[in-house]
């Protein structure tokens, strides 16, 4: 009875902990791992990015040079911590040689780190937009052909201060790095156009009251910068709404973006007319967009119009799958040749031309936007301006720019 | 596993090995020669990860199962640790790192999560029960937002980053082999430590404290005492957990010890078991395999769910966790030979 006992022990733990080791992936398909907030409060953003991930492989039909892609998912919950562990996942166990992710501006900059000690994986970011992913100390192998969130603001600040005529403006954002790279690319011009910003609340992700944030908004700003994102941007809209904010808004780039502009309730009255920049116009009509939202709008539940998201993850998943169809497929070399080609590689997305700097960060078209209400009743994001290949340091010279020093709570300040 | 303790505990003269038990010195085995079958994945992610969790819930079973006090707080002393690490040791987040090296930095960690668990404790052995929970989750929530908004002193959201394991006498302990012996040895100390504690005289005076305060404090116990010393004890092995735990990720942010992570090291030593300091570790290994693969199994969408229904099926089928299946099964089977005897 002993001995049956202690062999049932034995066998239970050498099978527990050795079995899913054995389980070695097959050889001829390519994995690509998709990295991407599936939990928390930015999981709506995260599933939206999965779809344009698939959109960009739907488009090849899941193949790649002759080798079927497979897709490994790895989920986060937009903690740079989680973000280690799922790509960690990935790339250590799965086996990915590409990753396309993460989602979110710290989770990035966790990611960019972890690539130093991953030399032989080639890393495409997802969504994730704080500046210093690539600005500074960037990895040799991580790509990010998305643009970051000082960029994205581009044509935002001047056009709020000359054609809209606000001269202070009040902020509220989200406390870590992408809202202060959104701030930064807000206030670099508005700032420079003689705009005030008497204040700024930085609150934490996952708030949900915002009564005291309200509160806090000076009286006599003429508008109110929010940069906040899924969950959280809901809910200050809704409070804003409801405790009688008459103040206009100016928006970051995912605070009217399409997973929040779907959302019910009645944020529709304070969010029509407000100003926005970022990647993506939901009324961008040329060709290319418009053949994009109907590949997008193939996927699972997708929204009406493709969120900024789910345009990132296309975008790198596309650069992902463009790279291997120029190098065969081959990623025998640890991927040298592989990012190589990426290195090099310029193409047309669905929102113009796409390119990448010294720094391996994209130089792109950027959308200046207003929220309108479409044919059918929903919210769209109507194109007022493009404003052509933006690059990282927003056209100033490069010594120039990174003396005005990393972005952060306090820096940029015009009070 | 304990069928050891419980055979004949008056033979003193009994050597060592008879004394550690076959039970321990199998698992020992399988455990040292783990990272000959296992990938460097295995070997950390899971092994290092399930061990790191392990000692940690170890903590709070040791509070709960020998002390009658579920506290959701000790996660957040490994937090005091972890923080202690990046504040006196090195990092690359430019703020504070006082660059002290490891053997001055790891005791002032274990200190510091003893300390604050002894503090922490406290306050809270004035009350009982789904009290005792309720402060300790308001103390872990309120560490979580603490550190998160305090950029001063724990940098806020980012935390700190660059945090690695110290190369001692020629071996990297960053390395995932090295890393897992140290794990392990750590998870082994404090497994023991509580498995020697529970039998010593404060085991027992706590325990009887756990099953009658008011019985002990007439006897001329004090109550106060030996439970908050109960906390500082578990407070070292969450600490240790910690300083492990902030090496295995090389970074510590408001993350790492959010209620989340809380309620997580509550669920892996309910999951285990709290009868036994096996327990948590068995739980640990169940939870950090599921949390990683259940993606695999069911897709992004819905994993949660399943790690969820999976969590609800072990604690309906059996309360004690798995290691009450384990007796259960023991019981049947137990069952099955008397009865093919006959």
């Amino acid at each position: 009875m002993r001995i049956h006992r202690r062999t049932l022990l034995a066998l239970a733990l050498a099978t527990g902990l050795t079995a899913p080791a054995m389980a070695v992936a097959q050889a001829e398909d390519i994995k690509i791992g998709v990295l991407a907030t599936f939990e928390g409060a930015f999981t709506v953003l995260g599933e939206d990015g999965e779809r344009g991930a698939l959109t960009a492989l739907d488009e090849v039909g899941g193949m790649a040079a002759g080798n079927k892609i497979v897709v490994v998912r790895g989920s986060s919950d937009a903690s740079p911590d989680s973000a280690i562990r799922a790509a960690r996942k990935l790339v250590e166990q799965d086996g990915v040689k590409i990753l396309v992710g993460p989602l979110s501006g710290d989770e990035g900059i966790a990611v960019k780190d972890y690539a130093k000690t991953q030399p032989g994986v080639t890393f495409i970011n997802g969504s994730s937009a704080a500046q210093d992913t690539t600005l500074r100390d960037p990895a040799e192998n991580f790509f990010r052909f998305s643009t970051d969130g000082a960029q994205w603001m581009a044509g935002l600040g001047t056009y709020a201060y000359n054609e809209k005529g606000y001269k202070n403006v009040a902020v509220v954002a989200e406390d870590y790095s992408f809202p202060y790279t959104q701030v930064f690319g807000f206030m670099a011009e508005f700032c420079k156009a003689g705009g005030k910003v008497p204040s700024k609340s930085w609150v934490p992700i996952g708030n949900k009251d915002y009564s005291s944030v309200i509160a806090a908004i000076p009286d006599d700003v003429d508008a109110v910068y929010v940069a906040l994102g899924g969950a959280d941007a809901v809910n200050f809209l809704t409070q804003f709404q409801q405790s009688g904010g008459e103040a206009p808004l100016i928006g970051g780039s995912i605070t009217v973006d399409q997973t929040v502009l779907t959302s019910k309730g009645r944020l529709r009255d304070v969010l029509i007319g407000t100003p926005a920049a970022g990647p993506t116009a939901d009324t961008n009509d040329t060709p290319e967009w418009n053949a994009f939202v109907e590949a997008y709008k193939k996927q699972e539940g997708a929204f009406p119009s493709p969120s900024l998201f789910a345009h990132a993850y296309y975008i790198g998943m596309k650069a992902a799958l463009l790279a291997l169809e120029e190098t065969g497929g081959k990623l025998d070399d640890d991927g040298a040749n592989f990012r190589k080609v990426l290195s090099s590689l310029s193409f047309e997305t669905p929102t113009g031309k796409v390119s990448l700097d010294k720094n391996r960060n994209a130089i792109a078209d950027i959308y200046l936007t207003e929220v309108t209400e479409g044919p059918d009743g929903n919210l769209l994001n109507k194109l007022i301006k493009v404003v052509p290949q933006v690059n990282q340091t927003l056209g100033i010279d490069e010594a120039e720019f990174l003396a005005l020093g990393a972005v952060s709570r306090e820096n940029p300040s015009c009070p | 596993m304990n069928a050891h303790v419980t055979q004949d505990p008056a033979t003193p003269t009994r050597n060592l090995l008879a004394r550690i038990g076959t039970g321990h010195l199998v698992l020992a085995a399988l455990l040292l020669a783990y990272p000959l079958v296992s990938s460097d994945f295995f070997l950390t992610q899971i092994g290092g990860y399930s061990l790191i969790f392990g000692m940690l819930a170890l903590s709070l079973s040791l509070l709960a199962g020998y002390g009658g006090m579920v506290s959701l707080a000790q996660i957040s002393f490994a937090g005091v640790a972890g923080y202690t690490v990046a504040i006196f040791g090195e990092n690359n987040s430019n703020i504070l790192g006082f660059g002290w090296p490891w053997w001055l930095v790891m005791p002032l960690a274990l200190f510091f999560a003893a300390t604050s668990s002894a503090l922490i404790g406290w306050v809270s052995v004035r009350t009982e029960g789904i009290y005792t929970i309720m402060i300790t989750l308001a103390v872990a929530t309120a560490a979580f937002y603490f550190v998160r908004q305090n950029y001063t002193l724990f940098n806020g959201f980012p935390g700190y980053t660059g945090l690695r394991a110290p190369i001692v006498f020629g071996v990297n302990f960053r390395d995932p082999v090295p890393f897992y012996y140290m794990c392990l040895v750590a998870a082994t100390l404090s497994y023991a430590a509580v498995l020697y504690a529970a039998r010593s005289t404060f085991g027992l005076t706590l325990q009887a404290i756990r099953d009658n305060p008011r019985r002990m404090r007439a006897i001329g116990f004090d109550v106060t005492a030996h439970k908050v010393v109960a906390w500082f004890y578990a407070g070292l092995i969450a600490g240790l957990a910690g300083v492990l735990l902030v090496w295995f990720n090389g970074r510590i942010s408001p993350g790492t010890i959010n209620v989340a992570a809380a309620i997580n090291v509550l669920i892996i030593a309910v999951i285990g078991g709290l009868k036994h300091p096996i327990g948590p570790f068995v739980g640990a290994v169940m939870v950090v395999l599921m949390q990683t693969f259940a993606i695999d199994i069911v897709g992004a969408e819905r994993f949660n769910t399943l790690i969820g229904v999976f969590f609800l099926a072990i604690v309906f089928f059996s309360p004690d966790g798995i290691l009450g299946l384990w007796g259960q099964l023991r019981q049947r089977l137990a069952q099955e030979d008397l009865r093919s005897r006959q």
